[in-house]
């Protein structure tokens, strides 16, 4: 579903990407761990199509058309969900007509119809409450004065409504208490199903505990040095990646 | 979801491009030969059939206008304007005074209709009564009976003159002087037509009165000229919009709006101001000189501008309220946008002469391309304003690195009880906002749209319901081009 190949991006002239290669295919979760600074949020961030994240080498397929030549906006019209490390803030926006917006403008982009105000509401609050959100937040400008959890939450609300086939999570298990945790896992696999692939850049094992990930890479140095299966995660734990940035 | 806070809708057709009221309407027109002078104003004095007093009240202003010199301290540049090269008077010609629509020219009507403003009984806003001002003459106004029931007069200016004289001759240029500012004295002595509204004691107007200005006529200024009058404890909610056609040249527009609020009584008068702006290289546009106050006479009066200014090439325009009576209350909410090469210097002036009196100012001025957007206000405290108490708020957005955002805040108090304050901040579209809204699905231009609506959203939630989803859609539809 996914393919990166050979993959290089600098950012302000700075090589940050040195050479990517991973496949996810559809069905599959992986994770991505690494040091910070070793260029997962960049990795994000390119696949998004980020102004000034610029690609030097290699390529990207996702589900079959060439990622790297499409807009950004095309690019979430594909399919492709970035959820953010941080989550930006816009203020006087209000959280509902964002989330309207942004779901409107991928199915118009889809050629499906448009839900007006009814039932678009009918929609945001099933999903609401599921995430263990509270209506007020709808209201609310988009991130603006919410708390580093319900932030984090925001992103999975606007992915379970935008339901992309291929979701990257940057650090969303960040910032949030074990029960938001637990939630925001719950949200995330009830998203897992043979057609949609996911990206977890992660830190902690405990979110892997929720989320079991197919593969997990470990990223150091703008480059995959380790991939594994799940346990790769808890060696890593233990470990740490002292070894690994050593060897890189 | 309610209408004022539901962007949603709004930035759909963002994409289309183009200024899209700059039709003209084929219409044969009179047209009254160019040039001013006191014969010019004896002429339009008499085409309206005008009682003397009213034309020598002209005369008078003409008089004084001769001795002005053009303002030039606003942060606006334009060539000189050839006054004397201007038609003064356009009207669509017609055979006698249009009884009901059903007499008024159909091509106005459809004019009308394309403009979105469907002035037919059945097909009317509902709860909107609209008088139509075309060129110097209005052509009709809805729901005049309906008003009537209620004791509300709402008439074209013209009319006012010639039914209700005696409220006219009252209250005319008791709140903006004929000889207040160059372009009051101009109108003064030529304004051609506009609203008239007056609100009886203790009425509450029952619905939202409108009245839309179109320029039609080439080489041709329009002098509105509006008066709005509410009595005790009246309330009345009046919005304004205006459009004109695309043109090279520029035309213009020099109005004047008096206000006068009795004891309790509230007003609040909403602008949507689309006058051309020109093209992309400043070539034509609408110069929007505009002289608007409101006088808060009596106790707990109110006065509540709010303004979304998105057209003119030129706008020079300050709303100000005269806080006369005790604990009177004034009001300022603007959004204001310059693209491609807009000007505007806009703001507005809060007297304070009553004590207790209290105004709040929130400005958002929104700027794009080479559009330079500047805020000028003025906060007076005068002597006797115990505990008078002003809150300003100036937010200023720039789009680009090419255009500019000025605010020049003047602040006088003489009353050492008095409390004002002032906030300002400049901010620009951060490109992780608009990475974050593209992330999400939008287009480049959607998410500016939705940006700058949330941005103005303060002033936006102010407009009558029935408006406000139009105001947001023509903020994203005036930065068209402004990004990418
Ligand atoms: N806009 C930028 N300007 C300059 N340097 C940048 C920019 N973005 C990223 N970098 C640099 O690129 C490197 C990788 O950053 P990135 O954010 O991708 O790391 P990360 O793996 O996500 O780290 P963390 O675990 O802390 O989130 C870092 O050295 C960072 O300083
Ligand atoms: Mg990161």
């Amino acid at each position: 579903m996914l393919k990166i190949e050979g993959l290089k991006a600098s950012v302000e002239g700075k090589e940050v990407l040195r050479g990517i290669d991973l496949e996810v295919p559809a069905g599959e979760v992986h994770a991505i761990m690494g040091p910070n600074g070793s260029g997962k949020s960049t990795l994000g961030y390119v696949l998004a199509g980020r102004e000034g994240y610029e690609v030097t080498a290699g390529s990207v397929t996702f589900r079959g058309q060439d990622l790297l030549a499409m807009e950004p906006e095309e690019r979430a019209a594909a399919g492709l969900f970035l959820a953010f490390q941080y989550p930006v803030e816009l203020p006087g926006v209000g959280n509902a007509n964002f989330l309207r917006q942004a779901l409107n403008a991928v199915r118009r982009a889809r050629g499906e119809p448009e839900l007006d105000a009814m039932q678009f509401l009918k929609l945001v609050r099933g999903k609401v409450k599921a995430l263990g959100m509270t209506e007020e937040m709808l209201k609310r400008a988009v991130n603006v004065g919410f708390s580093g959890g319900e932030k984090k939450r925001n992103e999975i609300l606007q992915m379970a409504i935008l339901e992309p086939a291929f979701c990257i999570l940057d650090e969303t298990d960040s910032g949030l208490d074990i029960d938001a945790l637990k939630i925001v896992a719950e949200g995330v696999n009830a998203l897992r199903s043979p057609e949609r692939g996911m990206l977890v850049i992660t830190h902690y094992q405990r979110l892997l505990d929720h989320i079991v990930p197919d593969r997990v890479h470990v990223l150091v140095g703008g480059r995959i040095v380790q991939s594994g299966g799940p346990e790769l995660a808890r060696e890593l734990e233990a470990k740490g990646y002292g070894e690994l940035q050593a060897a890189a | 979801m309610p209408a004022a806070t539901d962007t949603l809708e709004t930035v759909r057709d963002v994409t289309e491009g183009g200024y899209r009221w700059g039709f003209e309407t084929p219409i044969e027109q009179e047209l009254i030969p160019k040039g001013l002078n006191e014969d010019i104003i004896r002429l339009i004095s008499a085409k309206k059939e005008e009682p003397a007093w009213l034309l020598e009240w002209r005369l008078k202003a003409f008089r004084a206008w001769c001795a002005m010199e053009e303002p030039r301290w606003a942060a606006v540049r334009y060539p000189p304007i050839d006054y004397q090269d201007l038609h003064y008077y356009a009207a669509p010609k017609r055979k006698a005074q249009p009884k009901s629509l059903d007499e008024v020219d159909p091509e106005l009507l459809r004019t009308y209709e394309k403009l979105g403003i469907p002035l037919r009984e059945q097909e009317r806003l509902a709860g909107v009564a609209v008088d139509a001002v075309f060129d110097s003459v209005s052509v009709a106004t809805t729901f005049k009976e309906k008003l009537a029931e209620a004791g509300v007069i709402f008439c074209s200016f013209s009319e006012a003159v010639r039914e209700h004289p005696d409220l006219v001759r009252r209250f005319l240029g008791t709140v903006v002087p004929p000889s207040d500012n160059f372009f009051a004295a101009l109108n003064s002595a030529v304004f051609s037509d506009g609203s008239f509204v007056y609100v009886p004691k203790g009425v509450r107007c029952p619905m939202e009165l409108s009245t839309y200005f179109r320029i039609n006529a080439r080489n041709t200024g329009q002098f509105e000229r509006t008066l709005i009058v509410a009595e005790e404890g009246a309330y009345v909610s009046y919005l304004e919009g205006c459009t004109a056609p695309q043109r090279d040249e520029n035309q213009l527009h020099a109005a004047v709006v008096e206000l006068v609020a009795l004891d309790e009584a509230t007003i609040k008068y909403s602008t949507v101001q689309n006058w051309y702006p020109g093209d992309a290289e400043g070539r034509g546009g609408i110069y929007n000189f505009v002289t608007k106050r409101g006088a808060c006479r009596g106790a707990k009066s109110k006065i509540s501008w709010t303004q979304v200014e998105t057209g003119s090439a030129i706008t020079w325009k300050y709303p100000s309220c005269i806080l006369q009576g005790e604990g009177s209350v004034g009001e300022f909410y603007s959004v204001a946008i310059t693209n491609n090469r807009q000007q505007a210097d806009t703001g507005t002036k809060m007297i304070h002469i009553g004590p207790r009196t209290r105004s709040t100012i929130v400005s958002k001025g929104i700027s794009a391309g080479e559009g330079q957007n500047t805020y000028r206000g003025l906060v007076r405290i005068l002597p006797k304003a115990q505990h008078a108490r002003n809150f300003t708020q100036c937010d200023s957005l720039l789009i680009g690195d090419r255009c500019g955002a000025h605010t020049v805040p003047y602040i006088e108090s003489r009353n050492p009880t008095a409390r004002v304050e002032h906030e300002a901040t400049t901010s620009r579209i951060a490109e992780d906002q608009l990475f974050y809204c593209r992330q999400r699905g939008m287009t480049e231009e959607e998410a500016v749209g939705l940006i700058v609506n949330g941005f103005a959203r303060e002033v936006l939630k102010e407009l009558p319901m029935e408006f406000a989803v139009e105001a947001q859609k023509l903020l994203a539809i005036s930065l068209e081009g402004s990004v990418g």
